[in-house]
């Protein structure tokens, strides 16, 4: 090493470093090229899709039946593609999930944020997030095992007609695979709201459940709301717990003691049967991920500026 | 809350109503208890329902029989050649033991349900005994065998009657199920095959091993590609990007594509990898690429974190004896940091683990009977392989399956538990 080198660098060194971060600058721009290559390959092929069926009955149509067909003149040759009892499904599905995992998360959170001690919080916290790594098949499993027979046979006792796949085993199951989610995102929006509000209301006299009612909930809400959007996005991104515990036949019902089918399931289906590449059975999978993609990434776009707004609000 | 109405405080007549907003606040604290009770109960009754369902699943059920190897009835002459060995025809074999046991007579078809006690993995036993132990050639040895999936059930569903109603074995094989364990000849055992053998039409024979090595495969690409692209992206963001409009693109993108629905990485894959690249389906090589493109997002992520989390001084330290940027990050700051960025790594591949849409998207749903020896030959991975037993009719699958998902969760919890322990070694 001479002397030099302290103060001035070495020709080779400053190549090497512009190379070091290039090749650093390139692996950041791979994040990118995954969305420029998931939006191009989903528009690309349901493009592809649009040609032979019509934007307009693809998102409006109620009949939903992709068969191909066998003979020329078989009855529904063409296939029918109106996803709408597809949307409906995965939003039946979605909302039993919200109804289940909403109220438990967010009662969670208050419990955890307001009244747990420091032993409590560090205890369970831990213990309701093994229910957010357990894998999906395995509720799916669970869910198609044990939960569906288990509505199925309560519906018998209770005199209720329910459908072996119903939509509700899939909801509740996957609910319960959403509780986490909610409750640490409610959990960090409680935690930041100040205490001067609370000091403020129990300074008036308030219990502290009635500060936390009237008070700090109130004052978290726009932030749950959107920590609520992010786990409706989740829900109707979710794919193995409807493929095994929900149906396969497209339903038009709002009922969700009955079989429904969702976007995910429909595209599991599609892409899991024959392989043709450019069938417009095969095509439709690519059209339905385009729709999928495009309202989950609203949701998560809305949700997690909500959520960002409403900390940088009390910073 | 009885304590706030000692002596000195308001009496419920100076202020109305404040036993019932007592009464509220008990209420509303319970409610949040509930919900978590609720929430973890859930939890529990998973827990213990699929440890009951899967445990079956490491026992199975072995029949002693005395197996005939003299070289009279096998047809050969000494010495036995490793070729004669392959030739033995064990079924037969296996068949004349089992008839040597019930020593009634047995009509054709009867013959056949006695047969069936002994399935197929009767057969790989006894051929496996007897290419490790050829001196066995020659004598009437005392072996025990796997039994068939229908007595295996009988024997763990004895317990309770509802099973013995439910069994698919004839009243003439529970006869004869009752004479050997009369006799001693039936014991339940730990079942090593089910992790070193791959999947089967059969599931007395099926096991975890080839998805295992699916998995571990796919994973090793998977943790190649999102750790080395993942880190140095991170790196990039947190250590030498200027704060600007495209790095706040670049954030943005990145926190959304960790939010997309994972079916979406399938549909990519099918879309690039296999449509326009023509990388074979089902390969642990795609699977893994497919996986490493939806970790990657959150390797980043708990990388940068990490990165925030070492301390400025220690840039301006190495800055201040002459380092270059590119010197200080990779000498000093991305050592500091790496405990934290492999917990971030390891999560990530604990959720590329459990992860199955978008490996059915690629192809990953074929039945493969044996695990794969390079990573472009078509391969199964542990959660894809739960998914097809759980669809699978045979009655044994179930728990097999129920088997599988003990595997996979060990699996997760050690990955985990080294996440933890990573964590707090470093954080003293």
């Amino acid at each position: 090493m001479s002397t030099s080198s302290l103060t001035t660098r070495h020709p080779n060194q400053i190549l090497v470093e512009r190379l070091i971060r290039a090749i650093l600058f390139s692996c950041s721009a791979v994040a990118i090229f995954i969305t420029v290559g998931i939006v191009a390959s989903l528009i690309f092929e349901a493009a592809l899709f649009f040609q032979s069926v019509s934007i307009f009955e693809f998102l409006f149509g109620t009949e939903w039946s992709p068969q191909t067909a066998l003979r020329e003149d078989q009855v529904g040759a063409s296939g029918r593609f109106g996803a709408v009892p597809l949307f409906v499904g995965t939003g039946l599905i979605s909302t039993v999930a919200l109804c289940v995992s909403a109220p438990l998360g967010i009662f969670s959170a208050i419990y955890l944020a307001e009244y747990a001690s420091d032993g409590v919080r560090s205890f369970v916290k831990p213990l309701l997030e093994i229910l957010a790594g357990i894998p999906t098949v395995v509720y799916g499993f669970f869910a198609a095992i044990v939960i569906a027979p288990a509505i199925s046979d309560f519906g018998k006792v209770v005199g209720l007609e329910v459908a072996y796949e119903s939509a509700l085993a899939a909801g509740l199951v996957m609910g319960v695979m959403i509780i986490p989610l909610i409750s640490s995102i409610s959990d960090d929006i409680i935690k930041a709201v100040p205490d001067s509000l609370r000091e403020g209301s129990r300074g008036l006299g308030a219990t502290k459940s009635e500060t936390i009612r009237r008070v700090v909930l109130p004052a978290a809400l726009p932030g749950i709301a959107g920590g609520i959007l992010l786990a409706t996005s989740r829900a109707i991104g979710e794919t193995m717990i409807v493929v095994m515990a929900a149906g396969l036949a497209a339903n038009l019902t709002f009922n969700p003691l009955e079989a429904v089918t969702t976007v995910t399931v429909q595209i599991v289906v599609l892409l899991t049967g024959d392989q043709e590449f450019d069938s417009p059975k095969t095509l439709a999978a690519f059209a339905l991920g385009l729709a999928l993609f495009c309202v989950t990434l609203v949701l998560n776009v809305v949700g997690s500026q909500i959520v960002k707004k409403f900390r940088e609000q009390y910073d | 809350m009885t304590e706030r109405k000692s002596p000195g405080s308001l009496s419920s007549s100076a202020m109305p109503g404040v036993v019932e907003r007592h009464r509220g606040e008990e209420r509303f604290k319970f409610l949040g208890l509930a919900a978590i009770l609720v929430s973890l109960s859930f939890l529990a009754f998973f827990l213990v329902s699929i440890i009951g369902t899967g445990y079956g699943a490491f026992l199975q059920t072995a029949l002693k029989v005395e197996v005939d190897l003299t070289y009279d009835s096998l047809g050969l002459v000494e010495p036995a050649t490793e070729e004669d060995i392959a030739n033995i025809r064990y079924r037969s074999i296996v068949r004349s033991a089992m008839r040597d046991i019930i020593t009634e007579d047995v009509g054709r078809r009867e013959a056949r349900t006695l047969y069936g006690m002994l399935g197929a993995a009767a057969e790989f036993d006894l051929r496996d005994i007897v290419v490790e132990q050829p001196q066995l050639i020659g004598t009437v040895a005392s072996l025990w065998l796997t039994s068939s999936d229908d007595v295996d059930l009988y024997n763990k569903g004895d317990a309770s009657e509802a099973s013995q109603l439910q069994t698919r074995l004839s009243e003439k094989q529970q006869e004869w199920y009752a004479t050997l364990e009369a006799q001693g000849r039936i014991k339940t055992r730990f079942n090593w095959t089910f992790l070193t053998s791959s999947d089967s039409r059969d599931p007395e024979v099926a096991g975890v091993y080839g998805a295992m090595i699916g998995s571990f495969f796919a994973l090793g690409v998977c943790l190649l590609l999102s750790c080395v692209v993942g880190v140095l992206a991170a790196v990039y963001l947190e250590e030498f990007a200027a704060r600007n409009r495209w790095t706040q693109f670049l954030e943005i993108n990145i926190n959304n594509l960790a939010a997309v629905p994972s079916i979406t990485f399938g549909l990519l894959g099918l879309a690039i990898f296999l449509g326009f690249f023509g990388l074979p389906r089902s390969a642990s090589l795609v699977g893994g690429m497919v996986l490493a493109l939806m970790t990657l997002p959150t390797v980043i992520i708990s990388s940068r974190v990490a990165l925030q989390a070492v301390a400025p001084s220690i840039r301006e330290a190495a800055f201040g004896i002459g380092a270059s940027r590119v010197q200080a990050v990779f000498h000093h700051v991305v050592p500091l940091a790496m405990p934290g960025i492999l917990t971030g790594v390891i999560l990530g591949m604990a959720r590329a683990l459990g992860e199955t849409a978008p490996l059915l998207m690629i192809g990953m749903i074929a039945f493969i009977a044996d695990p794969p020896s390079t990573l472009t030959q078509p391969a199964s991975a542990l959660p894809v392989q739960v998914y097809l037993w759980a669809d699978s009719p045979e009655r044994g699958f179930a728990e097999k399956t129920a088997g599988a998902i003990l595997v996979l969760l060990v699996f997760l919890l050690l990955m985990n538990l080294m996440a933890v322990i990573l964590r707090r070694k470093f954080e003293k």
